[in-house]
């Protein structure tokens, strides 16, 4: 009855969240579709959805021409050791702020959590002269060291951990076990969930990282993927095939990524805005 | 709760060294920076940078190019903090409905550009957005409305910018709105129906005051996000036509790492810092009393 009685509002709300859904799609279906296309396909007006003439020139060319295959390892190298390293040493500081006491621990604290304001164009100059003086302009440390310790995974961490029940942990002591193996072997297990979210944050978070990666890798073997194809749109400016196909090699994989991780995506950004 | 100091010091350790050698000091250096002339002569040896006091702001205040930057950041927030927020919160209503027939379709399908990496997505959209060729183009012939050359354009430049942040934007936003609509008490509206309140009062007595936190959270995010807008007008436009797209970011990068004059760029990272700081203080003060029934 009930379904009756709504269905002129039924028939507007799913219409308009089916405009809305065309309007998001539509920009990924037309970099699909161009990708696929060649010059003669690209510039044809109207255009069509389905290349006349499908083609894979503009992805032979990315790999071989471009070689867009080192930018992609880069940034894979660059992206899982940031996300690998910035759990554990988040989750450590996050264990240490929200089971231990010790002096400073609150003025510590609300430190980190300062950290929050501040924007990242303040330190990338001193951090770029910094790890200039270190000689490591162009490499992955140079890539991964600024990116592993966040004050949001800190405190995310230790939101979590503080629900853990510090029974599970004094038993561990009871029966002698160091503090290491109590943080390894119960702690982080208990966190999966937890973990899970920040990493998948973290990972999306360095995979699309663009203004850092831009800066610290000036030579062509160390850029990232947003660098190189940022590269690509300039030097190949009127070859939207090729630019569409760029595009592809970057967005794809991580809307793949996203469609398995989807439920910890969202839960992720329900719990950023709890924050507030 | 554990006492044990010494322990505890030994796992925060590796974090805060980082954020002392990656954060604070840099927030510091950073500063002294922009009290030097440093630039690509120091580079090479930073011995040659010399101390001069404020000159560096005096600079930038006199700089018509810095003052554009500013303009167009502001022109970029003003329009598209408010224009991302409602077009958030009404997706986020609509998600929400009950009469919504493809919940996880609609969300996963409104979220996926939050996911992109925004060099990528902005140079489909630079071809989405071509006045020739652009299948924007094409779908405003469809109600027979003349495309603007948009990115060509000084008077286009932004919205096209705008349009498409806050298309980027929309559905994360949307997801945060959403978790703080379901977090609203279902009693809550069962009493305002009880007491004869119309959907309309309700949305406007209900749902939008306990609502506020979550507005308050999405709108100082959005603008701090806006303030720091640099990825999209490098990629689309490099601040052109006419300087029309430059914002304080771009223009900072250009300064810094294109003719690495890095302390006059440190001087507007400062400045930059400020407005967010500035923007933050204010959006609180201006929060709305909260609401709980």
């Amino acid at each position: 009855m009930r379904l009756f009685r709504n269905a002129p509002a039924t028939v507007l709300v799913n219409l308009l969240l089916t405009i809305g859904l065309l309007c998001m799609s539509a920009p990924f279906v037309w970099m699909l579709s161009t990708s696929f296309k060649g010059t003669k396909d690209v510039f044809r007006y109207p255009p069509r959805l389905i290349p006349e003439v499908p083609t894979l020139t503009n992805y032979e060319k990315l790999f071989r021409t471009v070689n867009i295959a080192r930018p992609f390892i880069n940034t894979v190298v660059t992206a899982v050791s940031i996300t690998a390293l910035s759990l554990l040493i988040c989750s450590m500081a996050g264990y240490a702020f929200a089971k231990f006491d010790f002096p400073a621990k609150n003025v510590l604290f609300m430190g980190v959590l300062g950290t929050l304001m501040i924007p990242g164009q303040i330190t990338m100059i001193p951090v770029f002269l910094l790890l200039k003086k270190m000689g490591l302009l162009n490499t992955y440390s140079g890539l991964i060291l600024p990116g592993i310790a966040s004050a949001f995974g800190i405190f995310f961490m230790r939101q979590f951990i503080v629900t853990l029940p510090d029974e599970l942990m004094e038993a561990a002591r009871i029966d002698g076990a160091r503090e290491f193996f109590i943080f390894g072997r119960i702690v982080l297990p208990l966190c999966k969930p937890a973990l899970a979210t920040l990493g998948i944050l973290n990972f999306t978070g360095s995979w699309n990282n663009f203004l850092w990666p831009l800066i610290i890798s000036t030579d062509e073997s160390m850029y990232t993927l947003p660098v190189a194809v940022a590269n690509l749109a300039g030097q190949y400016a009127t070859e939207y095939g090729l630019q569409m196909a760029g595009s592809v090699v970057v967005i794809v994989p991580i809307v793949i990524f996203f469609m398995f991780a989807q439920r910890w995506f969202m839960e992720g950004v329900a719990l950023t805005g709890m924050k507030g | 709760m554990q006492r044990n100091p010494k322990v505890a010091y030994m796992f925060l350790a590796p974090a805060l060294i980082l954020m002392t050698v990656f954060i604070a000091l840099p927030v510091i250096a950073s500063l002294v920076i922009s009290l030097t002339d440093f630039n690509i002569f120091a580079l090479a040896n930073w011995s040659n940078a010399k101390f001069i006091g404020i000159d560096n702001f005096v600079r930038l205040f006199q700089d018509g190019l810095f003052w554009k930057a500013l303009r167009n950041t502001l022109y970029f927030v003003a329009v598209g903090v408010p224009l991302a927020i409602a077009l958030a919160l009404i997706l986020a209503i609509l998600l929400n409905s009950p009469l919504n027939r493809a919940k996880g379709l609609f969300r996963v399908g409104h979220y996926l550009p939050s996911i992109t990496e925004t060099v990528a997505i902005a140079v489909v959209w630079r071809w989405v957005l071509n006045p020739r060729y652009g299948i924007l183009k094409r779908a405003l012939e469809v109600f027979s409305i003349q495309s603007p050359s948009w990115l060509g354009d000084p008077r286009w430049a932004m919205p096209a910018i705008i349009m498409m942040a806050v298309w980027k934007g929309l559905g994360h936003n949307a997801l945060i709105f959403l978790a703080g609509l379901q977090s609203i008490p279902p009693t809550v509206y069962e009493a305002a129906r009880i007491d004869g309140a119309t959907s309309r009062q309700q949305f406007i007595y209900v749902t939008l005051p306990l609502l506020a936190p979550t507005t308050f959270f999405v709108s100082i995010m959005t603008l701090i996000g806006y303030l720091q807008l640099f990825a999209e007008p490098y990629t689309l436009t490099d601040g052109g036509p006419l300087d029309a797209t430059l914002s304080i970011v771009l223009y900072m990068y250009r300064h810094g790492f294109k003719f690495f004059n890095l302390g006059y760029a440190s001087a507007m990272a400062y400045v930059l810092f400020a407005l967010i700081f500035a923007a933050t203080l204010l959006a609180m003060r201006s929060r709305a009393k909260e609401v709980t029934y």
